[in-house]
């Protein structure tokens, strides 16, 4: 098993996850890219629960799905009312602060 | 070292009755001159009692002390308010308790025309607490309360009529030459704090028999400086002159009689100082020396009165300054002066007043003639004391200025000569611009205005002239027989009974010389004023001509000190707004202009936040790397 193409693997997807969250308007799309992040990451810590035989990395992966799933639930519920109130899911068009 | 117990009531009273005149306000103007006038007179009695008791007593135990709080208290530096009634002091009390309640009188006429006459006595009283501290005070800094004291009545007084808004101007005028000579008092008080730890008087004779040289000749310079502010001599004189725009028993009072005569005071008082630096000594003689002819000189080309009577007070104070320069001896002659001017010149004052008063305030002795034919009252006061300054012997002046020329010749030398003949040249110049003065105001013809109706004046403005008239007649021969006065102050000064027996010139050839020249001017003013134009004649010579604008003293302290003093705040405020202020709003601009760059990262866009982030991200990973590498 040749651990360099899970970290490129998972490095790939978190960039891909990275631009995505930079260069898409969508909120929902933004919120997936998101999860590509969290979940390369998981993938990393898997890879190295594996490489060192132990279940650390296992156990975090654990914490971070927890993590991303109350952060959808919270941001979906936030992305929802935000359509309500404007009729629009692109993430530039909240950006009230500045106004 | 007597304990007295009622020495502050000659400065709580006039003190209070000032405190209660102004608060009352209104309410007390119809008894307010009363009240001032019963206060300075009861302080007066208060002060001849005082005389009669330390007559009483002898040697050290004529000198009381009272001590009236703890002022001060830091450390080892103590001041006490206390004051000291000595063999000195009691001569101003009463001079200025004396003149001061005639005054008072002849103000209760002279204003009573005057919706704020009330004031003027609160002023006066105030005047009188002031410079009674002024005298009394036993340490410098008792002094100096005192001699700011007087500074500010002097200024609330002449500008008592500060809707003129000249008069305001000469008021602030005096106000601030007499800082300038503050200024030196302080520094005086502080050099001498620094050398001797102490500033009562007695503690700082004891100090300057151990001082170095420089140090007091620091103390006695700065001691002039003061004098020469708040005595009017050169070079701070300018002021003297347009203070004259108070009210006349102002003038009389504190211009003539008692205030100007503070430097005088504070020199002899201070005689352990100038005894022991005879630089500060010659800087006094010459100081005095100048100051008697520039009084004198630009006195014979004023027509204003008043402002003559001014330059005559500086020319006079001028010969006092010079008696005490010239050492133990000149202490007391210097005194006397004092004491005789005091009578003679506050006396001309009112009798200008009373002049003023018949004529519609009319200044211009231009515009005088014959008021010897409508007030020959005034006529007769005026001339005893014009006998009085010229020193025609029995008269006052003639014992305590022939004095003060004998010392001047006696001082011995080149000094001796110079400063013998400038007072006997001084001498024959007030000789002639008092007689000017008589030819113009009394003699002649009349001149005057079709709506003047001169008049005498009343019973209580020609009475305390007459008192005061008394006085210019009698005092020179009171004070000088079996020399009272200056046995009487040795015990102050350290008089050394000198012998003058081995000197060029007796006594008798200096008065006869000073007889001389006093005739000549007379003479010379007689032939000259003959007949007197109504307007001023204007092709005069420019010595008239420079006499009339004081000698170009105003015009020398504008060009000297006021312009380029105007140019230095100027040029700090330019200096305080463009680098001070310059450095404080460049901080401010540069943060507003960096702040609104920055700001414009700011979008609002959660991408643009993002990418901020990952790039954040990728850096701390970048350095976290290059540092473990």
């Amino acid at each position: 098993m040749d651990i360099a193409n899970y970290i490129y693997l998972s490095a790939l997807l978190f960039t891909i996850g990275a631009i995505g969250v930079v260069v898409r308007r969508n909120a929902i799309v933004v919120f997936m890219c998101i999860e590509l992040m969290l979940n390369a990451a998981n993938l990393a810590f898997v890879t190295f629960s594996r490489v060192h035989g132990n279940l650390s990395g296992q156990v975090a992966s654990f914490f971070t799905m927890v993590v991303a799933a109350c952060e959808v639930v919270v941001g979906l519920a936030i992305i929802v009312t935000i359509y309500r109130s404007r009729r629009s899911a692109s993430v530039d068009d909240a950006s009230l602060l500045k106004r | 070292m007597t304990t007295s117990t009622s020495l502050v009531y000659l400065i709580a009273l006039p003190l209070f009755s000032a405190g209660l005149l102004l608060l009352l306000g209104r309410i007390a103007d119809k008894w307010g001159h009363i009240f001032a006038t019963l206060v300075s007179a009861s302080v007066f009695v208060i002060g001849v009692m005082e005389f009669f008791a330390m007559q009483g007593r002898e040697g050290e135990a004529r000198a009381a002390t009272q001590k009236v709080f703890e002022w001060i208290s830091v450390g080892t530096f103590q001041v006490d308010a206390s004051l000291l009634l000595d063999q000195l002091s009691i001569c101003f009390v009463l001079l200025i308790s004396g003149v001061g309640t005639l005054i008072h009188i002849y103000s209760i006429a002279y204003m009573s025309h005057d919706r704020d006459r009330r004031r003027f006595f609160a002023y006066l009283n105030l005047f009188i607490a002031a410079m009674l501290l002024l005298v009394l005070g036993d340490s410098y800094l008792n002094l100096y309360v005192g001699w700011e004291g007087v500074g500010l009545a002097s200024y609330l007084l002449i500008g008592f009529w500060n809707q003129k808004p000249a008069y305001a101007t000469a008021a602030k005028k005096a106000f601030v030459a007499n800082r300038v000579g503050d200024v030196g008092l302080s520094l005086a008080i502080m050099i001498a704090f620094t050398q001797f730890g102490t500033v009562t008087f007695a503690g700082v004779k004891e100090g300057a028999s151990g001082a170095s040289a420089g140090a007091l000749t620091a103390i006695g310079a700065m001691l002039l400086l003061a004098a020469a502010g708040k005595s009017a001599q050169f070079p701070l004189q300018s002021w003297l002159g347009d203070a004259m725009a108070g009210p006349t028993p102002v003038s009389a009072l504190i211009h003539a009689a008692t205030m100007v005569t503070a430097g005088v005071y504070l020199i002899t008082r201070s005689n352990f100082i100038f005894d022991a630096s005879p630089t500060a000594q010659l800087m006094v003689v010459i100081v005095g020396a100048i100051t008697l002819l520039f009084g004198a000189l630009i006195g014979t080309a004023k027509d204003d009165i008043k402002k003559a009577l001014a330059a005559s007070t500086m020319s006079q104070i001028g010969y006092m300054i010079l008696a005490t320069g010239l050492g133990p001896v000149g202490y007391a002659f210097a005194i006397m002066h004092l004491i005789t001017h005091g009578f003679f010149k506050a006396g001309m004052f009112l009798g200008a007043g009373s002049v003023m008063h018949g004529m519609n305030d009319e200044v211009n002795m231009r515009r005088y003639g014959a008021i010897r034919k409508v007030m020959p009252i005034t006529a007769a006061t005026f001339g005893l004391g014009y006998l009085a300054i010229l020193g025609v012997p029995p008269f006052a002046g003639f014992y305590s200025k022939d004095k003060i020329i004998e010392t001047a010749f006696y001082a011995g030398g080149v000094e001796g000569i110079l400063l013998g003949g400038a007072t006997l040249f001084g001498a024959g110049i007030t000789a002639f611009y008092m007689t000017r003065v008589m030819v113009l105001t009394f003699a002649g013809t009349k001149r005057w205005d079709e709506n003047a109706h001169p008049h005498e004046s009343p019973f209580l403005m020609w009475a305390p002239m007459a008192v005061l008239a008394v006085g210019s007649v009698t005092s020179g021969f009171l004070l000088n027989s079996g020399n009272a006065l200056v046995n009487w102050l040795e015990p102050v000064v350290n008089e050394s009974h000198e012998h003058h027996s081995e000197h060029f010139l007796p006594p008798l050839a200096i008065s006869a010389m000073a007889l001389f020249v006093v005739a000549i001017g007379v003479a010379f003013a007689i032939l000259k004023y003959r007949s007197v134009p109504v307007v001023a004649p204007e092709n005069v010579t420019g010595f008239t001509k420079a006499a009339r604008k004081d000698l170009y003293q105003d015009s020398f302290n504008e060009a000297v000190f006021m312009r380029p003093g105007q140019k230095l705040t100027a040029g700090l405020v330019s200096t305080d707004y463009k680098v001070i202020d310059g450095l404080v709003r460049m901080v401010g601009w540069v943060i507003q202009i960096s702040a609104s760059s920055i700001r414009n990262i700011q979008s609002g866009y959660v991408r643009s936040y993002a990418l901020i982030m990952v790039l954040g991200v990728l850096a701390l990973v970048a350095a976290v790397w290059m540092v473990t590498l």
